[in-house]
């Protein structure tokens, strides 16, 4: 099933190890056939309670009244947990690496903005009561418009879904509504293509779906600490989010992980822990909270929507030319990971193709749906899909076999690309000549012949001209410390170009701002935190 | 009724680490009096084999068995800080953390076996079976165990190494773009082979083919895991699931696994796999990380084999039969095209 091809860049590999490329049989493989390998949910404590939240029925409506006064009288009820019990109740993921604003409370207090968001938790003996006691809240909510398409939410007088970012987008480096790239002239060369092609592509939301759902186990240690077994896929990041949403020091929890039956993104969103600890600080006993399969399909974060315009340029000879790209991530009602997925998205523009012309505007939108978050490929998976598809669309449109379409526009070693750094250590030519050859398709000699090390560089090295949009540069916002401060960010942390890529023929005219590599402003993390 | 084969590809490469770096991951390494080696993490392990590739780093750097390595993780009152196990940078970022730490450890191991044996450290070297031996002199050695002994009880010394891996963060310019998004590429092709019914719009795998460049596969059974699942999601992804299966209508959202579609163990395709390595300048032994890309070529490539197959493109995703049915229909009937 698998072959390796050691006789592949073998003269860039010491293939003289010992245990590296070994078929080691896994550390924790006697533990997980013999059912033995310990997951979160297998700590049964002592007295421990359970908790539920009550979730919204509605997208979008405000909050009238909340009457818990029979839920509070069912049996079993240890607390109810409200909105204005939570410390902080308002965050972002990412505050932790200073990035974006805190736009969503752990429970909803005067506004819901997506179905199955959580408004109270119930900490009950167990999770029947808990349930029992969830039927006989009363919300009584004052439904408001809602949005669902990501282009629907960026027209005027569209409803706000999150006040935070009124204009139902992101905010980058504080001033654009999306994340751009630009390198060379995309509309020259369009205007001046053999061929255009403009498509729309639609990616669809994806459930993480792993065997163990989202959940964790927090309770009372000695010393005033607590312990918290968990689900997550980052520990130090769940660590850190409860500190702040809780407003205790992070060495008040000793987090203990471990195997996690799937995660593929899902368990980043540090969704369940807050609240666990906050019943046991409340309760002075175990509290276990955990996703049942309905709420980790519909109200846990999935991989989110995205739709995407591809506009190519392509020569009778194959060559293409130009790409110009608009995209939109549907983030849901908060921000979650989303904001950094579209810059991830916006650095792998154009794909692994060198296309001296490339635009690309990629959006970070605000919908009534449940939140999305990360999840395997995040930021890249759809605009694979949709670039892929072009590719093969533009292959038939000029006559070209795919697989010589793609040897023919793939990057190699010293292309320039339209993130401005130089290709290095490519291979994309070498998978297709060999996925060809294994797949017995045949392709035409000079593709054979074809190497990611040889015909790169050179012109493909060059930065464009390119044209700027005529608008004043955004003034460098000011620092701050967060948890894991990633600023400052100066010119001498950039590493070094290695060469440095020839200037481009001739300057174009810039705002009298610095060109890469000088005295850079800002963060890339856009909007601060305030 | 007709069932129509087709044959599509896609190739694509994807960054490993978190996107502009800035994502560190640390490690411990120390030994015990025994000369068994415990490698501290905060790292979690989600079933890809996190513990397992950074056990044979550790292993492969110190000179020891892998044996003699065992990987303990996801404690923070134990483990030292890591970003997260996400953004495919488990075997790059916290392999190197490992690999530096393990360094530091075999840099005491080996001056106070230099000790041991009254010998110049540099002239030592490891046999990889738990013995330091004097360079072209075998017989002058001594095991890790007695080093083990001897530095903790009678020199005083902790065989222990700590490591930091931090790609340092990029800015973005807000203008133009332009950032430094990663350090390598993982790079992949991808053919997949479909019949598509006609009549039903069912599409069916028949086969795939495909090459993985990975920098070097450091556990090749760890990569065929992820490979192989990782097309298996990748079709998953391309031909059944969503829990909003009418987006952006939010209606009809499946709430369990009877009503949410995956492929089931009847619908598995042979898969041929070819693993390339190119290693990374900064990878732990040129490691790149398979984990998050081996699903991406999979959707395209699905979706150029049924335009190979009955010549309609399907953009939105997933590419239900419900679709392919009514694009058959809308365009008169299928049209297979040339078979590849």
């Amino acid at each position: 099933m698998l072959e390796l091809r050691k006789d592949i860049f073998a003269d860039e590999r010491d293939d003289n190890l010992k245990e590296i490329g070994k078929g080691t049989q896994r550390q924790d493989m006697l533990g997980h056939v013999t059912g033995t390998s310990s997951y979160f949910n297998d700590h049964k404590l002592q007295g421990m309670l359970h908790l539920k939240v009550v979730r919204s029925t509605q997208a979008h409506a405000r909050i009238r009244r909340i009457d818990t006064t029979d839920a509070e009288r069912s049996a079993g009820v240890r607390r109810i947990i409200r909105g204005t019990d939570v410390p902080v109740n308002l965050n972002t993921l990412l505050s932790l690496i200073n990035f974006g604003k805190d736009d969503e409370p752990s429970l909803a207090v005067d506004k819901v903005r997506y179905k199955g968001e959580p408004i109270l938790a119930i900490v009950a003996d167990s999770e029947h009561e808990a349930f029992e006691a969830i039927a006989k809240v009363k919300v009584d909510y004052e439904p408001l418009p809602a949005v669902f398409d990501v282009e629907d939410a960026l027209k005027s007088g569209a409803p706000v879904v999150n006040e935070t970012y009124p204009k139902n987008t992101f905010i980058y480096h504080d001033v654009y509504d999306h994340q751009r790239l630009r390198f060379g002239d995309a509309d020259a060369a369009l205007a001046s293509a053999d061929h255009v092609l403009e498509q729309r592509y639609q990616m669809s939301p994806i459930e993480h779906a792993p065997t163990e759902t989202n959940g964790a186990i927090a309770a009372p240690d000695t010393n005033g600490r607590y312990v918290v077994y968990t689900s997550t896929q980052a520990l130090f990041f769940s660590v850190d989010t409860c500190a702040k949403i809780l407003d205790v020091p992070s060495n008040t929890f000793h987090f203990i992980g471990g195997t996690v039956g799937g995660g593929f993104g899902g368990k980043v969103d540090t969704l369940t822990e807050p609240l666990a600890i906050l019943g046991a600080m409340l309760t002075g006993r175990p509290v276990r909270y955990v996703f049942g399969r309905e709420e980790e399909m519909q109200y846990g974060p999935p991989r989110g929507a995205e739709r995407i315009y591809i506009k190519d340029g392509v020569m009778r000879d194959g060559r293409v030319v130009a790409r110009k790209i608009r995209a939109y991530f549907d983030s849901g009602a908060y921000t979650r990971l989303s904001s950094y997925a579209a810059v991830k998205c916006a650095a792998h523009l154009p794909g692994p193709y060198t296309i001296p012309n490339v635009y690309g505007d990629v959006y970070c939108v605000f919908t009534n749906r449940t939140p999305a978050t990360a999840m395997r490929g995040f930021g890249v998976t759809a605009m694979d899909f949709a670039i892929e598809c072009q590719m093969d669309k533009l292959a038939n449109l000029v006559g070209m076999d795919p697989m010589e379409f793609r040897i023919l526009n793939a990057y190699r070693d010293g292309d320039m690309k339209a993130h401005r750094r130089e290709a290095k250590n490519t291979a994309l030519i070498e998978c297709v000549q060999v996925a060809a050859e294994k797949a017995k398709w045949p392709i035409r000699d000079e593709f054979r012949r074809a190497s990611s090390r040889k015909d790169g560089g050179g012109s493909r090295a060059a930065i464009p001209p390119t044209p700027t949009d005529s608008r004043a540069r955004p003034a460098a916002p000011a620092q701050q410390r967060t948890s894991y401060d990633r600023a400052p960010v100066t010119a001498t942390r950039e590493p070094p170009r290695d060469p440095p890529p020839p200037a481009p023929p001739p300057p174009p005219p810039r705002p009298a701002a610095p060109s890469h590599g000088a005295t850079r402003f800002s963060s890339v993390f856009g909007t601060r935190r305030r | 009724m007709t069932r129509h084969r087709g044959r599509g590809m896609a190739s694509i490469n994807y960054p490993i680490g978190m996107n502009l770096g800035g994502d560190p991951s640390q490690a411990l390494v120390h030994s015990n009096p025994s000369g068994k080696f415990t490698v501290a993490l905060s790292s979690i392990d989600l079933g890809q084999g996190m513990k397992s590739v950074t056990r044979q780093i550790c292993a492969e750097t110190l000179g020891v068995p892998v044996e003699d390595v065992y990987v303990d993780t996801a404690d923070s009152d134990t483990g030292p800080h890591c970003m997260g196990s996400f953004a495919s940078r488990g075997t790059h970022r916290v392999g190197n953390a490992v690999m530096a730490a393990a360094r530091e450890a075999r840099g005491v191991m080996m001056e106070a076996a230099a000790e041991e044996l009254e010998v110049n450290a540099a002239d030592l070297e490891t046999d990889g079976r738990g013995n330091i031996h004097v360079k072209g002199a075998p017989h002058r050695s001594i095991s890790t165990k007695d080093v083990a002994i001897a530095a903790q009880f009678k020199q005083g010394k902790t065989i222990s190494g700590r490591g930091i891996f931090l790609v340092p963060l990029s800015n973005v310019d807000p203008e133009t773009g332009e950032m430094s998004p990663a350090t390598c590429y993982a790079h992949a092709c991808l053919v997949a082979e479909v019949e598509v019914d006609d009549e039903t719009g069912e599409v069916a795998m028949v086969r795939m083919d495909s090459a993985y460049e990975l920098g070097r596969a450091l556990n090749p059974r760890l990569v065929e895991q992820q490979l192989v699942g990782g097309a298996w999601m990748g079709v998953s992804h391309a031909l059944y699931e969503t829990p909003e299966p009418y987006y952006p209508d939010p209606v009809h959202g499946p709430r369990d696994f009877v009503e949410y579609l995956m492929p089931g163990p009847g619908d598995i395709w042979p898969h041929d796999i070819a693993v390339l390595e190119r290693p990374a300048p900064d990878g732990p032994f040129g490691a790149k990380g398979p984990g998050e890309m081996c699903a991406n070529p999979v959707l395209p490539a699905v979706a150029n084999a049924i335009f190979n197959a009955v010549g309609v493109r399907i953009d939105d995703l997933p590419i239900t039969p419900e679709k392919v049915l009514r694009a058959i229909k809308s365009q008169g009937g299928a049209r297979p095209q040339a078979r590849r």
